[in-house]
């Protein structure tokens, strides 16, 4: 391989770099996007596929405003990536439900989407509270412990996998590099932009974009930035295909399209470790029973764990580098929900050179901030 | 056809055999293959419906991984027919609705 100069180098084929290398594609840019194996940590292939908003964002508005825009250009990025790759991602957005096992938790909800909906960033029409009864007819299978629950018309689901999928497709049919099996350590900045040297070549851009994940922490630095990520693991359990019971997700439960149903609420702060564990996985099963009791009809037919990118406060990090000019640093762990941003927004800014001002809430500063 | 099983049974000299029962028919088999072996030998390439789309599904990896022969064997849903041993008398229905 010899030094074939790209315009951008993504760092990172997950769900943010494949999404940021789409858009930077469409806009006729030459991209290479730089991968690791397939025994990578990878959340892009072990998360749920939620596109999710209800709550997001109660103590950050920047931060329910850009879910909530993303949530609603959501079609266009299923439509496109079906144009492109020719993959149905699977996309549905009929809403999703926050299902409440006592009036208690019943009336916290309530608040909180008010607080949410009502007040803080008002978007009236997006939420309800559901009675049992109304739950009911949405979802003729719930236990007979839910005593209501909270509806948000923006939420849905896509085939995650598919998702990934469609995303590679489409970057090399608009004529991406892709260079998988490359562990990065640095990108080297130098006048002319930045270089990265692999075991068969130096590889060259104007402008770099960090979206290695977790790795990010490691890398941010050799471009002046600092990405203090850390990993808090979910597992999630699987069952066998099922005729369809669930016709909306819940954040904790949801039924693909193809029929089985994934169960997953677990926040486990395990380090690097992507293992299972029969105790986790037990209480997950317990709570989604409490929910959907015929779910006890079904076998678990496998189970994973996968590791959440996660920021000191839990929201994106979306970084530019002021010490060499090119350089992008964007860390999330919705990278579903958020993925319209990252494709059009995001990669819009890549292009120009400078993320807007618009996403100054997202950088690195309000970290520093928190920590004063 | 375009879902024919691409397992074919290999020449064998005439063993030891058993017999059990698929939807109420009689099935006989060598003594020592899978459920999921005796069905596609005996001709039955379906052994259940998708539970979404309800095309017909059968036997495909006959290793464990691909959870495309799942039937009902001895009143227990979702068994691998892959991984059962066939027996005397075992009593196995198609899933047809998962």
């Amino acid at each position: 391989m010899t030094d074939t100069r790209s315009d951008v180098l993504v760092i990172g084929g997950g769900l943010i770099g494949a999404c940021v290398a789409f858009g930077l594609l469409r806009k006729n840019l030459k991209v290479t996007i730089v991968d690791q194996g397939d025994n990578a940590h990878r959340a892009a292939r072990g998360n749920f596929g939620l596109v999710w908003v209800q709550s997001k964002g109660s103590t950050f508005r920047s931060y329910a405003a850009l879910t909530r825009r993303s949530a609603e250009i959501w079609p266009q990025l299923a439509e496109d990536l079906r144009e492109v790759s020719g993959i149905d991602v699977g996309f549905q957005q009929a809403g999703g439900l926050t299902f409440c096992h006592t009036e208690a938790e019943f009336a916290q909800r309530r608040d909180l989407m008010r607080h949410q909906f009502d007040a803080d960033l008002p978007y009236p029409d997006a939420y309800r509270m559901l009675e049992r009864d109304e739950v009911a007819r949405m979802v003729p299978v719930i236990g007979p412990g839910v005593v209501g629950a909270s509806y948000c018309k923006l939420d849905g689901c896509v085939n995650s996998l598919r998702l990934l999928r469609a995303l590679h497709g489409a970057c090399l049919r608009l004529g991406g590099r892709y260079l998988p099996g490359i562990d990065v350590t640095a990108v080297q900045p130098s006048p002319a932009g930045f270089t990265l040297p692999t075991a068969s070549g130096s590889l060259s851009a104007d402008r770099v974009v960090l979206a290695a994940g977790l790795g990010n922490a490691r890398l941010a630095p050799s471009v002046g930035l600092e990405t203090p990520v850390k990993p808090m693991r979910g597992q999630i359990l699987v069952t066998a295909r099922s005729a369809p019971l669930l016709s909306l997700p819940t954040h904790v439960i949801r039924q693909m399209d193809e029929g089985t149903i994934i169960i997953g609420d677990s926040q486990e702060d395990v380090g690097f470790d992507e293992g299972t564990e029969l105790g986790v996985l037990g209480n997950i099963a317990a709570r989604a029973l409490a929910s959907i009791p015929v779910l006890a009809k079904l076998r678990a037919v496998r189970a994973w764990g996968a590791l959440r990118v996660m920021s000191p406060d839990g929201f994106p990090l979306y970084q530019q580098s002021a010490r060499h000019h090119g350089a992008f640093a964007f860390s999330v762990h919705s990278g579903v929900t958020l993925a319209p941003i990252h494709a059009f927004q995001l990669a819009g800014a890549v292009a120009l050179g400078a993320l807007p001002e618009s996403l100054a809430p997202f950088n690195e500063e309000r970290l520093a901030f928190q920590a004063a | 056809m375009k879902n024919d099983s691409r397992f074919r049974q290999l020449e064998a000299e005439e063993r030891d055999t058993v017999e059990f029962e698929f939807d109420g028919q009689r099935v006989r088999a060598p003594r020592g293959i899978s459920v999921a072996a005796a069905l596609l030998r005996a001709g039955y390439a379906q052994c259940r419906s998708a539970p979404v789309s309800g095309a017909p599904r059968g036997p495909y990896c006959l290793m464990g991984v691909c959870f495309e022969c799942v039937v009902e064997i001895e009143g227990l849903g979702t068994r691998q027919a892959c991984l059962i041993e066939a027996s005397d008398g075992l009593r196995v229905r198609s899933s047809l609705s998962g």
